[in-house]
């Protein structure tokens, strides 16, 4: 039974170096073997598994591994121990629908199959006959597995990596996500949820247009989808626009931000282009007087098409870049260690997200400085103007900097704004490869590095973002598996009988108890965040004339009467004119930008050398330095680059204590005083308290996500240190001292 | 141009080092912490709200609410005004109102007044002056060279601009061609040894314009203008003495010496048989006098080894010393054999001892070429050889070069990444701390003494057992215990600072300069970093330590030996850089400092963790500077700290005096919690 493919584990290779030789598994085959099963989820259903199977420990430099059972149910992909599981050892931050060793399949990015010492990548054909000796998991959340398949009964093995290539693999149809079968029962914890404005009735769009005083219009005609598919439910036109049946909705300005000046961000899909190039033309003309009518007649338009990557670029270099994250043993670990700057910078994905918030930049300049309105467009409307409108908003409104904020902002321009999730991230396994495309992972990105720059300023934190960027692969909320309002809605209805009780409902992905419990959801909030301070007004009074003078900020006496009233002129049309003028400069210029990322130069540094505030302007830095890697993100699983004992994780405990210190003894005084007993804060910052982990343990830079358990405090001394540095020899061989051995001489 | 300033104080280094006193952390309240006193008081404020607030404020930059931009724009008015550059940290801790009043006081003060430390004189005033800044444009105004600094302030009246050059970071001086600002002008450029090269045109009409040069050159060159270094003219008190630091024979006993292995020697008392160590050296016991007087002719420059470290339970030793002198013919030593064995016996834990070379392999091949060489192990039995394979002193020069072209004046964003890898600044460095890593593991792990060379045993040898020493010992990450790590490691030991730095050497091409020790520096920034809480220290405190090991204002940098210290008798005739550092610890001190006491810490030496630090090396680029200086927030964190503390022994106070009155709360509240994490430092 162990005859197939154990030759290829006794290769001499370090990466299948098996410490186990088959006597060994004999020995361990006499231990009573007890039946290992998953804790099924409800709804869950298991398919196949398979026992002996080696799992690789990645957290050694040593390629050991340990036995268990490899299961296929249609959540996920799992691996049980044999070994009693140590996992209890204070992981306070665990996620309850799957473990350090589950695969929800949708996570699955590529499979390789390892035949014969060659890794070759698996696809649908190549799954037919042979089973490989060892299989190898990319997941999208940049964590690699690798399970030798050689220790278990032939069939065994062919079942279970036939099952999870079939799975994870093949196309499949949306009805058969785990979502629709996962019967977990909405929690008590619901609050939270309804936090978060779901921007699916007309009163939330309401609200939000409430509170930023627009005078733009609510749009109910597409309750039923009767105007276009392709369109949100609801959503916000400028007041001046009449005519919204023409062009299937196509082209419409759909009103994302205003400006507390009355100017206001739009984003727009292209007319489609079958119409007459005459009709093409004034239709545009009838959208861009309409969002310049919103403000002061002005406006200027940016299509995102031409001038930032498209939407393949944004999933060739993702490609690439995470290649460097996807590492299986530490001998190609330390090899991709040389190249690291270069390959970074070869992968072009830092310089894409710069380029996304340069943009952003861009359209706030427009909004801030030159108080003039803003239409961004791009083919769908759905891609780059999603992330491009969501930057703006949070780099111009703190609400979004907030954690319901930046969730209700999320459902607004992505969820409700009907970007197309499921053709985006690929649930299905589709082969189509054109319409891939990570771009709210890209999104996400881009308000790392303004989180990062400005970490005071947003009331989440990184290991949120984190969080939030794998809950994209996990099958459970309906958040990210719908390509629009429409297909969620025709979806949900049509599938509904399937579900013998009631109609089909999933969690949202906002409902973060669905995945941690309250203790671990307090690491998504930022210790450091700089609430709002109320009297903050007072304290401002003093020097708030002078203030905005000097920085030219878009004040109310900005708005001054004359002006509106000079170009409120409608039938003046030569003023119109000129005015469409002035944005055809700025569309006519999209080579300028990136040639010599000038144009917001001084508006940067403007704001630059302001006093810093938080709850205001907030924008990014985006010089060479200061685009970084999302070292949480893509280094977490990488046992290597662990840091033992720092990270920022040292530094946030130590203000945890001294936190939870002051804390402590407020409430004591509370309960002394038996008249404010009631008072108890309920207050996120209470909770924090229990932030306070246990300092004894020394905790590594990766926390909280890879636990170090049995790491020896051996430090991880790199190899091959010398291979790629080209040491100019003549200088290398040259004398420390230039006269300490000429003079012997 | 204004603008300049606002963000961190004009292009000047980190500190105008200027009298002040120490101060006293209860002294200014700035504006958001009255709001704490009502929310204690009111029943629904919570003060560990504004706790959380003040953090986040002091965190980067806020506070500043009560700070306008014009209090802001004071401080670097403050500073022709003559009487304290430091103003900022005074102002900044004031209430608004307050500021307003200091503002009109400041008003009256004289424009075009320089601040001058003790002992500077003025050397020339030229008007007229244009700065062409690289950021912003170009900007007229006044050039005062004096003995120590070159000073440049705008004609603007509100907030001028200001940049200030300490003539010791000069490497040379050069005049340019600027044609294009008319006729009768020159121009001059200013190359810097800390990463900028500031340039500035001037008329040629006036006689005095003419001399700048000649002015600028003679002083910033004093050695090769038989003049003295500026060190030894100022003549700052500081409350501590720095000199005092350092005492050997303490810090030996720190470490448990001498005992029964190892002993104080005197043997180099006049410098006889070493002119590049200190006065006391710590070798074996058993070891004679002759013995070693036979190993120092068998070590290039008579470097024997000597115990730089030794483990507090282990008794496994980092020893240090130069090559042998083993040449093409493969010499031995008998002596020198057993002086490696009896350091080797010394360590009972072990029966090995391991030598790191720090040469790269085919160099030190060369070097046996040319009579010097390494270990041949089959002499020196139980010893086992390792190379670290790293590049010599010139290498190390050229790679910083490249990366001045890198960060200087601008930044290429896109291929930012591909321009620092093309100056391998951070592979060298990966390579030094992988090394410095092996090293400490070797003396934790495995329980051996280590020796530790490279070819004289004063540059890359400093270099690794001092950042070994700071892996191992927590003592050198302590404010003091670094200076005694610099002082003992690096000064006393001979690293030839005057040679690499060039210090008032107008030879600015010399092949012996290099920045070996900024290199050094640099490695402890990236610790600091993957660590954020183990050093007492902070990035300031590095910050100004290479400010100024080229400034030539203190004398703990200069020359290149003990010897030749003793003989210019710098203890007395200058001051100590550690003076004015331990005068105002504060500044210098690391908020979030927790005492790791006896843990080892080994630096990741991956490219994924080390960074350019970008707050050294890329300073001079108002883009890159943070909205605040970082030392602000964290003096203002250390504040805060401070504050914390006081109000939690408050409160422990209340606390305690209600406990006897009412026990309700007992098990909530040990008596041990209170204040724990507090009592770690400052």
């Amino acid at each position: 039974m162990l005859s197939l493919g154990s030759g290829g584990a006794k290769s001499t290779k370090p990466s299948f170096v098996s410490y186990v030789t088959p006597e060994e598994i004999k020995l361990e085959k006499d231990l009573p073997k007890k039946e290992q099963h998953p804790d099924l989820l409800p709804g869950e259903v298991e398919f196949c598994s398979a026992n002996p199977i080696l799992k690789y420990t990645q957290d050694d430099l040593s390629q050991r591994g340990v036995f268990g059972t490899l299961f296929c149910t249609n959540f996920r992909v799992t691996f049980i121990s044999d070994e009693a599981s140590q996992e209890e050892t204070a992981k306070n931050f665990k996620n309850k629908l799957y473990g350090e060793n589950d695969i929800p399949l949708m996570c699955v990015d590529h499979i390789y199959g390892v035949y014969d010492e060659k890794k070759k990548l698996l696809t649908g054909a190549l799954v037919k006959n042979k089973y490989p000796s060892k299989m190898i998991i990319h997941c999208k959340d940049l964590r690699v597995f690798q399970f030798c398949l050689t220790f278990t009964k032939e069939e065994d093995a062919k079942k279970i990596f036939q099952g999870i290539a079939h799975h994870c693999l093949e196309e499949k149809s949306l009805k058969c996500v785990f979502a629709f079968s996962y019967m977990g029962t909405p929690s008590p914890e619901m609050q939270r949820k309804q936090e978060t404005i779901m921007f699916d009735s007309p009163e939330d769009w309401t609200q939000e247009m409430k509170r930023m005083k627009v005078n733009c219009r609510l749009v109910t005609e597409n309750e039923n989808f009767e105007l276009s598919q392709r369109l949100p439910k609801y959503f916000v036109i400028p007041s001046a626009l009449m005519d919204l049946f023409s062009y299937q909705g196509r082209g419409l300005p759909i009103w994302c931000w205003s400006h507390h000046s009355g100017c206001a961000l739009f984003k727009a899909s292209f007319p489609s282009m079958t119409q007459e190039d005459g009709d093409f033309q004034k239709h545009l003309d009838t959208m861009i007087n309409a969002v310049a009518h919103n403000y002061l007649y002005s406006v200027k338009t940016e299509d995102l098409s031409e001038s930032l990557p498209t939407i393949q670029d944004i999933q060739q270099s993702y490609n690439k870049f995470k290649q460097f994250f996807l590492i299986e043993n530490s001998t190609e670990f330390w090899l991709s260690d040389m190249k690291w700057f270069s390959s970074l910078e070869s992968s072009g994905w830092l310089d894409i997200i710069r380029q996304c918030l340069q943009k952003a930049l861009e359209v706030v300049e427009c909004l801030e400085k030159d108080n003039t309105n803003v239409l961004i467009t791009e083919e769908e409307g759905t891609d780059l103007c999603c992330v491009i409108s969501s930057l703006v908003q949070i780099m111009l409104d703190p609400y979004y900097r907030t954690l319901m904020g930046f969730q209700s902002l999320v459902q607004k321009e992505w969820v409700a704004g009907c970007h197309a999730f499921l053709d985006r991230c690929n649930h299905l396994h589709q082969k189509d490869k054109e319409c891939h495309s990570p771009v709210f992972l890209l999104f996400l990105e881009c308000v790392w590095q303004l989180v990062q720059q400005h970490s005071p300023a947003f009331q989440f934190s990184e290991t949120y973002l984190t969080v939030l960027s794998d809950s994209v692969h996990v099958p459970i909320f309906s958040t990210f598996l719908f390509n629009s309002a429409h297909h969620r809605e025709s979806f949900l209805k049509a599938e509904s009988p399937l579900a013998q009780s009631g109609p089909l409902s999933c969690p949202t992905v906002w409902d973060w108890s669905v995945q941690f419990d309250s203790k671990a959801q307090n690491f998504f909030f930022n210790p450091l965040y700089s609430e709002k301070v109320k009297h903050e007004k007072v304290v401002r009074r003093p020097h708030k004339p002078k203030h905005q003078r000097q920085l030219s900020l878009p004040s109310t006496a900005f708005k001054t009467p004359t002006k509106k009233g000079f170009f409120k002129d409608e039938t003046d049309s030569l003023k119109k004119m000129l005015r469409v003028k002035r944005i055809s400069r700025w569309i006519g210029s999209p080579d300028a930008p990136f040639a010599t990322t000038t144009p917001t130069r001084e508006f940067y540094e403007s704001w630059q050398q302001r006093p810093l505030d938080y709850h205001g302007l907030l924008l990014p830095c985006l010089d060479g330095p200061s685009v970084r890697v999302w070292m949480q993100r893509y280094l977490r699983w990488i046992p290597e680059v662990h840091i033992l004992g720092g990270g920022s994780v040292a530094v946030m405990t130590k203000l945890m204590e001294l936190l939870s210190q002051v804390q402590d003894l407020k409430r004591t005084l509370e309960q002394r005083d038996s008249s404010q007993a009631a008072k108890i804060d309920h207050r996120p910052y209470v909770q924090q308290r229990l932030l306070s982990f246990g300092t004894s343990g020394r905790l590594s830079s990766s926390f909280p996500f890879m636990h170090n358990r049995n790491r020896s405090f051996k430090p991880i001394i790199p190899t091959g240190l010398m291979q790629s540095l080209m040491v100019t020899e003549s200088l290398a061989n040259q004398e420390d001292e230039a006269t300490s051995f000429e003079s012997l001489v | 141009m204004e603008k300049q300033q606002h963000s961190s104080g004009s292009e000047s280094p980190v500190l105008p080092p200027v009298p002040r006193k120490p101060r006293n952390l209860g002294g200014g309240i700035p504006a958001p912490r009255q709001d704490s006193v009502d929310s204690l008081d009111s029943p629904t404020g919570s003060h560990v709200e504004w706790c959380k607030q003040l953090i986040a404020a002091t965190i980067s930059s806020q506070i500043s609410s009560g700070v306008p931009p014009e209090a802001i724009t004071r401080e670097c008015k403050s500073q022709d005004s003559g009487e304290d550059g430091c103003q900022f940290d005074s102002d900044y801790e004031l209430p608004s109102h307050t500021t307003q009043v200091f503002k009109d006081a400041r008003k009256q003060a004289p424009m075009d007044e320089v601040p001058l430390v003790p002992g500077e004189t003025i050397k020339t005033t030229v008007k007229d002056v244009m700065y062409i800044c690289p950021f912003t444009g170009a900007v007229t105004g006044t050039l005062t060279v004096t003995d120590y600094k070159l000073y440049f302030v705008s004609l603007e009246r509100d907030a001028p601009f200001i940049l200030d050059v300490n003539l010791g970071a000069i490497s040379r001086l050069e005049s340019i061609s600027v044609q294009s600002l008319g006729e009768n002008t020159s121009g001059m450029e200013i190359v810097c040894k800390d990463m900028r090269s500031p340039r500035f045109a001037y008329k040629n009409e006036e006689q005095s314009n003419l001399e700048i040069l000649e002015v600028l050159t003679k002083y910033a060159f004093p050695v090769s203008n038989e003049l003295s270094l500026f060190a030894f003219q100022y003549k700052e008190q500081f409350p501590e003495d720095g000199w005092k630091v350092y005492d050997p024979v303490a810090e030996y006993k720190r470490m448990g010496l001498p005992n029964e292995s190892w002993t104080i020697s005197k043997i180099n008392s006049n410098f006889e048989v070493c002119d590049t160590y200190p006065a006391l050296l710590i070798t074996p016991t058993s070891i004679k006098e002759d013995e070693i007087k036979r190993v120092a002719s068998f070590r290039v420059k008579h470097r024997i080894p000597v115990l730089s470290w030794i483990h507090p339970e282990t008794q496994a030793t980092i020893v240090r010393c130069s090559q042998p002198m083993v040449g093409p013919t493969d010499r031995r030593c008998k002596e020198d054999e057993h002086y490696l064995q009896t350091i080797m016996d010394a360590n009972a834990q072990s029966h090995k001892l391991t030598i790191f070379d720090a040469r790269q392999n085919t160099v030190a091949d060369n070097h046996k070429a040319k009579d010097g060489g390494y270990e041949n192990e089959n002499f020196y039995p139980n010893m086992e050889l390792n190379f670290l394979e790293i590049p010599n002193i010139h290498v190390i020069r050229e790679s910083l070069r490249k990366l001045k072209e890198v960060v200087y004046p601008t930044i290429d964003d896109p291929h930012w990444h591909s321009a620092i890898d093309a100056t391998h600044w951070l592979q060298y460095m990966r390579l030094l701390l992988a090394g410095a890593v092996r090293i400490a593991d070797k003396v934790e792990s495995s329980k051996s003494s280590v020796v530790v060379h490279c070819s004289d045993g004063w540059d890359r040898t400093a270099q690794l057992t001092s950042l070994a020493m700071l892996m191992l010992d927590s003592y050198y990450r302590t404010l003091r215990g670094f200076q005694v790590l610099l002082e003992k490691e690096w000064i006393s030991f001979g690293h030839k600072f005057a040679a690499r730095v060039g210090h008032g050497d107008q030879n600015h091409a010399n092949s012996e300069r290099s920045p070996l020790f900024v290199q050094f520096i640099d490695c402890v920034w990236q610790m600091m970093r993957q660590f954020p809480a183990a050093f007492e220290f902070n990035e300031l405190f590095l910050i100004t330590i290479l400010d100024h090991l080229y400034s030539c204002l203190f004398g703990t940098f200069l020359y290149n030996s003990e010897q030749e210290r003793v003989e210019k008798e710098v203890n007395s005739k200058t001051v100590s850089l550690w003076s004015y550092i331990n005068s105002q610890p504060e500044d210098f001190t690391n908020p979030f400092y927790v005492d790791y006491e006896n843990h080892v810490l080994y630096p990741l030496a991956s490219l994924r963790h080390l960074e350019l630090w970008v707050g050294y090396y890329v300073r001079w680029n108002p883009r890159m500077r943070p909205q605040m200086p970082v030392h602000q927030n964290l003096k203002d964190l250390l504040y805060l700290r401070a504050e914390l503390q006081r109000k939690a022994e408050e409160l422990q106070k209340e606390v305690s005096s209600s406990r006897s009155i009412s026990s309700s709360s007992e098990h909530a509240y040990s008596p041990s919690h209170g204040g724990t994490p507090l009592h770690t430092s400052v």
